[in-house]
């Protein structure tokens, strides 16, 4: 049988929206705001029952422009692997400090797209991470938490 | 009047003051080419800077960032469909494919042109009606702006091709959902946050339009990369093009950049409206007026399509002044941050402004068209070098448009959740964007959540909770049944038709 994802995402959505209507009717407010005409649950609960429409209305009506991707085509492992990079990036960053964190990110991030030079690799990341450091924390004074470059003496 | 301009003109032509916009515009445009980093960031840096200086200049200086951070925004969502500003998302819809097909040139010269147009323009509307229209501001009232918001969100409705109306207003209640995760402005109470420290303060805006931009576009590509389509794409991007602007597309910038300019103005006029509306609307606006054979080239490089969003969000720039000066209520979250700065001064905007500094009011003015001028000599000869980041390998290109989304979240909250939501969101974003599921709606709907929900929660505790209050004032009616008349329209386009 053939699904159309369209329809299944229309169907999480609607899932989504009555967890959401749920959790809004469970929103707790003041005694005294409890019968007010506006309190802070009214608008998510509004919102709940026109997100249950709107997607109800995509899994009911007819689909005219069925979206069909090509999995076969798609990179998924390189994507994954970006977003892992990504996720130990953040990770890291308020403990190890933002300029390794940061050089070491785009480094490996150059490595797994597929690209080897290393000069190349290696101007675009450390001496870049360097100046563009200097722009935010030396020029625009905005503070940036660095432990590393603390430990070995380079920031104060 | 005449007066007052001559005492403008004689503060904005200082030889400082001219120095002052230049500097603004240049800062303004690197920074605001950044995603992340948009003009409320970059006025917001110049704070400090300012009070070294007399008001007027101050002003002056912030006015020439604002400028130059919009026109930068425009840079990034053309080359990077990477939007810096949300006035500038709407520029993307066409500018993106523009690019794509090797007219990055011509894309960046229409914005530049457009922008310039829009803002004289503007100028001009400012200096001739702004008494005026603080009045018809004024009149503005809750259920208005609540019926303008309805309206705002539905315009999205044009963004929608076929079939899309759905998707896209899914894609709205998306955005209003993720509006609600926080504090409730009024009582305080948290919501959706469950019991998430993080998540009390709301999901910022920048960490959205990164998530869903940025982030998701960079994502995209990796992800789609042994397309064939997409791969030839990437080859077209790495031509420019001219950036001449010939004849026939001339022609269509004369005819959508006047009416582009009077709705960027009048929106940029409404308390709370903006740039972002003022471009969607226009952009929608745009859409509906042109032949059908224009329309359908919307969303994949039409000249119309790129050129009203761009003199529409300059427009609304020069118009937000109006209720911050005139009135002391901020047109935009940029002007907030300078009627911040304003106040900082000790000086007290409001009607009485044009009598007690007059060289204030009438010398931002004047150094409008003067900031107009220079963003359009500064940035016309830069385009060739601006365009030349398309020539970086992706493979450079998606770590660097990470590491700007990344940066620009990490220093605005300094906190490991912040990174990881943005990241969840760009995931979810570019599975959504597999499947045609729009942004642009979502990140409209998310800017105007917050405010939505005040002007209906007045709006309802005026009427004692009835709902009496859309159709009881005449002008609250005509814009709801303009909206309505845009769902029934677009919804009989999309699916009836068919």
């Amino acid at each position: 049988m053939n699904i159309n994802t369209t329809k299944v995402i229309s169907l999480l959505f609607f899932i989504f929206s009555a967890f959401y209507l749920y959790t809004a009717y469970q929103i707790q407010v003041f005694a005294f705001d409890e019968n007010a005409p506006f309190n802070a649950r009214t608008f998510p609960i509004y919102l709940g029952y026109t997100g249950l429409f709107f997607s109800g209305l995509k899994i009911i009506l007819p689909d005219p422009n069925t979206i069909k991707v090509q999995h076969k085509t798609l990179e998924y492992k390189k994507t994954a692997i970006l977003i892992v990079i990504a996720i130990i990036y953040g990770a890291t960053i308020l403990k190890v400090g933002y300029f390794l964190t940061t050089s070491l990110f785009l480094f490996s991030s150059y490595y797994f797209l597929g690209e080897r030079r290393w000069v190349l690799m290696f101007l675009l990341s450390f001496p870049f991470v360097a100046a563009f450091m200097y722009l935010l924390h030396g020029v625009l004074d905005i503070y940036l938490r660095d432990p590393f470059l603390q430990s070995i003496g380079v920031m104060g | 009047m005449i007066e007052g301009i001559l005492i403008g003109l004689t503060t904005a032509l200082t030889f400082q003051n001219i120095l002052m916009v230049m500097v603004g515009c240049f800062f303004g445009t690197i920074i605001g080419m950044l995603p992340g980093l948009g003009p409320m960031t970059a006025i917001a840096l110049m704070i400090p800077i300012t009070y070294g200086f007399d008001p007027a200049t101050g002003l002056i200086l912030m006015a020439g960032v604002y400028y130059g951070a919009v026109f930068g925004g425009s840079t990034s969502s053309i080359l990077l469909n990477a939007p810096g500003v949300p006035g500038t998302v709407a520029t993307s819809f066409d500018g993106y494919p523009m690019a794509q097909q090797g007219k990055a040139g011509k894309a960046l010269a229409i914005a530049a042109w457009s922008s310039f147009a829009g803002g004289t323009l503007s100028a001009i509307y400012l200096l001739f009606m702004a008494p005026s229209l603080s009045k018809v501001s004024l009149s503005f009232r809750s259920p208005d702006y609540f019926a303008l918001m309805i309206l705002g969100l539905t315009a999205i409705a044009a963004f929608s091709s076929k079939g899309q109306f759905l998707k896209a207003m899914m894609m709205v209640v998306l955005g209003l959902m993720l509006a609600s995760v926080g504090q409730d402005s009024l009582s305080d109470i948290t919501r959706f946050t469950f019991n998430n420290m993080n998540l009390t303060d709301g999901i910022s805006f920048v960490l959205v339009v990164m998530a869903t931009f940025a982030m998701s576009e960079a994502l995209t590509i990796i992800l789609k990369r042994n397309d064939p389509t997409s791969a030839a794409k990437q080859v077209s991007l790495t031509e420019l093009g001219s950036i001449k602007i010939n004849k026939e597309e001339r022609t269509k910038m004369y005819k959508t950049i006047p009416r582009s300019s009077v709705i960027g103005f009048l929106i940029g006029v409404l308390p709370g409206a903006g740039a972002t509306i003022a471009s969607f609307l226009a952009y929608g606006m745009e859409r509906n007026i042109v032949n059908d054979e224009e329309k359908e080239k919307f969303g994949k490089g039409s000249v119309n399509g790129l050129s009203a969003p761009e003199t529409a969000n300059n427009a609304a720039c020069s118009g937000s002044f109006v209720p911050m000066l005139t009135l002391g209520i901020p047109g935009s979250g940029t002007t907030a941050v300078m009627l911040g700065a304003l106040l900082g001064f000790g000086v007290q905007p409001g009607p009485r402004l044009y009598m007690t500094n007059p060289e204030i009011f009438w010398s931002i003015i004047m150094s409008m068209y003067i900031g107009m001028l220079i963003l359009l000599i500064l940035n016309l000869p830069l385009i060739p070098y601006i365009a030349r980041i398309l020539a970086v390998p992706k493979n450079y290109l998606i770590p660097l448009i990470l590491f700007f989304s990344i940066t620009g979240i990490y220093v605005m909250s300094f906190n490991n959740f912040d990174i990881y939501l943005m990241i969840g969101i760009a995931v979810v974003a570019t599975f959504l964007r597999l499947y045609d599921f729009p942004m642009p709606p979502l990140i409209l709907a998310f800017v105007l959540g917050g405010l939505m929900e005040e002007n209906l929660r007045r709006s309802l505790l005026l009427s004692n909770g009835s709902w009496e209050f859309l159709w009881d004032r005449t002008l609250t009616l005509c814009i709801l049944l303009t909206t309505i008349l845009i769902v029934v329209w677009h919804f009989y386009k999309s699916i009836i038709r068919k």
